[in-house]
């Protein structure tokens, strides 16, 4: 990894990248899973309301999802006007708006694997843990979660994964701004827009070589978890 | 997450030296942030080293398309110079107030070329065009992009227009990079693509044909410095090299791009 085969600019990008996707891989987490669990065990018919607007991201382009982003968090958007009325930096073209961009945008990835696992944990494991006097808090750090490894570790490395690759939202949202808001997949895109297609592929096959890497340490770490429906 | 294995070693490197690559910047000169048409993009970045040398400013530079950042620089962008790859949108910028008034100029004239990767396809008067011995033609979207707009004219003005889209013989790309990959992976026979995408130091590779200027609006791209800039000298100091420096000139014009002198 010498500092030839990567400009500086290609590094600072990879940096950029990764750190906003584990950024947003640790908001989701917090953020998904009293959603998930929710949606997991609600009898509500808001349910399916619910699962629908988790899934919505998916729905539209990611140019088009940037550009919504960029008129609600500009300085006319009511987003904006919110965060200027309480003295805050506006979001767009900053690396917390790519956060909360890249949140929106990955958020199905981590909500549904999370729904799945909570729903094959089933309320069996939970009542027989209330049976023993575990308190509904007890019951949902000590039972559920670690029952539920599997939908923490797929949706994890899912929303990292879909982060990194993250095109449409963080070009309109961010600006391409080098050192600010360019990351590694807007970089890639330069260089070929460039017709530099040797730096071009330079950064994708470390983009590819790096997330093959990841992904191959968490599925070989998840065949040793063993299966949740077959305990239930 | 499991944080442990050699492959997190391997993450945690590349992030130390990206670290010390974000700090090995230099520090203290005025920085510029340059929203720049993809199509002027390879040029600007020849451009910027002989600029930073001759100022001691720099230019940190962001590529997109002229619709995107006019969105964008509407939104707030923090952006202090615009090079677009047309006139309308800096005029309209300049005009609601989000430019400098009169900062406005045409740095660069676009070419527009039949272009094919083979020899011997495209020869150097277009009568190709009407021979119909072809399958397909690139053109970039004209609704959108300038070079595509001009594309229309010249095949509009050849009479040829709508019966290639009757025929079915155009296919559209986004933008005028896509019309290039198309022409160039062999996908069509040839495309009306900008000369600036041709012109390297090795000439033009392939075969190509020159439709007269008189055939299509000029391709006028405009730059513009913009109202939020809190770095008006150093952006008015770029703009005037551009405009004026004989190197830079000779730069854009090896690039393919027609100068206003």
């Amino acid at each position: 990894m010498s500092a030839s085969f990567y400009s500086p600019d290609d590094l600072v990008a990879l940096w950029i990248s990764l750190k906003l996707a584990a950024i947003t891989v640790v908001l989701l987490l917090l953020l998904c899973t009293p959603m998930a669990w929710w949606l997991a065990m609600t009898r509500s018919r808001l349910r399916v309301v619910g699962e629908a607007m988790a899934a919505l991201p998916l729905v539209l382009p990611p140019t088009v999802l940037g550009f919504y982003l960029l008129l609600f968090l500009g300085p006319h958007g009511w987003g904006g006007r919110l965060m200027h009325g309480l003295g805050m930096q506006p979001l767009a073209f900053s690396f917390g708006g790519l956060v909360l961009g890249s949140m929106l945008y990955s958020m199905p990835f981590v909500i549904q694997p999370l729904q799945g696992a909570f729903q094959s944990v089933g309320v069996r494991a939970l009542e027989v843990a209330a049976t023993l006097r575990a308190s509904p808090l007890d019951r949902f750090f000590t039972v559920a979660v670690p029952l539920a490894r599997r939908g923490f570790i797929t949706g994890s490395v899912l929303a990292f994964a879909h982060t990194l690759g993250e095109f449409g939202v963080v070009l309109m949202l961010g600006g391409n701004i080098p050192g600010r808001t360019q990351t590694a997949s807007i970089v890639i895109f330069n260089h070929a827009e460039a017709f530099d297609y040797a730096a071009a592929q330079r950064l994708s096959l470390t983009l590819l070589i790096a997330c093959f890497a990841l992904l191959l340490i968490v599925y070989a770490a998840n065949r040793r978890v063993p299966e949740i429906a077959a305990s239930a | 997450m499991p944080c442990i294995g050699p492959g997190w070693r391997a993450l945690w490197l590349l992030l130390a030296a990206s670290v010390v690559a974000s700090v090995a910047l230099p520090a203290g000169a005025e920085q510029l942030n340059v929203a720049v048409a993809a199509n002027f993009f390879g040029t600007l970045q020849k451009l910027a080293p002989k600029f930073e040398r001759a100022s001691g400013n720099q230019l940190v530079l962001s590529s997109g398309s002229s619709g995107q950042f006019y969105t964008q620089i509407r939104e707030g962008a923090p952006f202090d110079v615009l090079l677009s790859a047309d006139t309308d949108r800096p005029r309209q910028l300049e005009a609601d107030g989000l430019g400098v008034a009169g900062s406005r100029f045409t740095y660069a004239t676009g070419t527009l070329v039949l272009w094919s990767p083979k020899a011997g396809v495209v020869d150097r008067d277009g009568k190709v065009l009407r021979s119909g011995s072809y399958r397909m033609i690139g053109i970039a979207e004209p609704r959108i992009a300038p070079y595509g707009a001009a594309a229309q004219q010249v095949l509009a003005a050849l009479g040829l227009w709508d019966k290639l889209n009757q025929d079915k013989k155009l296919a559209v790309g986004e933008n005028i990079n896509q019309a290039w990959q198309f022409a160039a992976t062999g996908n069509v026979d040839m495309a009306f693509v900008a000369l600036s995408q041709l012109s390297n130091a090795d000439g033009i590779a392939g075969s190509y044909w020159l439709p007269p200027q008189s055939m299509y609006a000029p391709l006028d791209q405009d730059a513009l410095i913009l109202a939020s800039s809190s770095k008006r000298a150093a952006a008015e100091a770029f703009l005037n090299w551009l405009r004026k420096d004989p190197e830079a000139i000779a730069t854009i014009k090896a690039a393919g791009y027609h100068v206003r002198e």
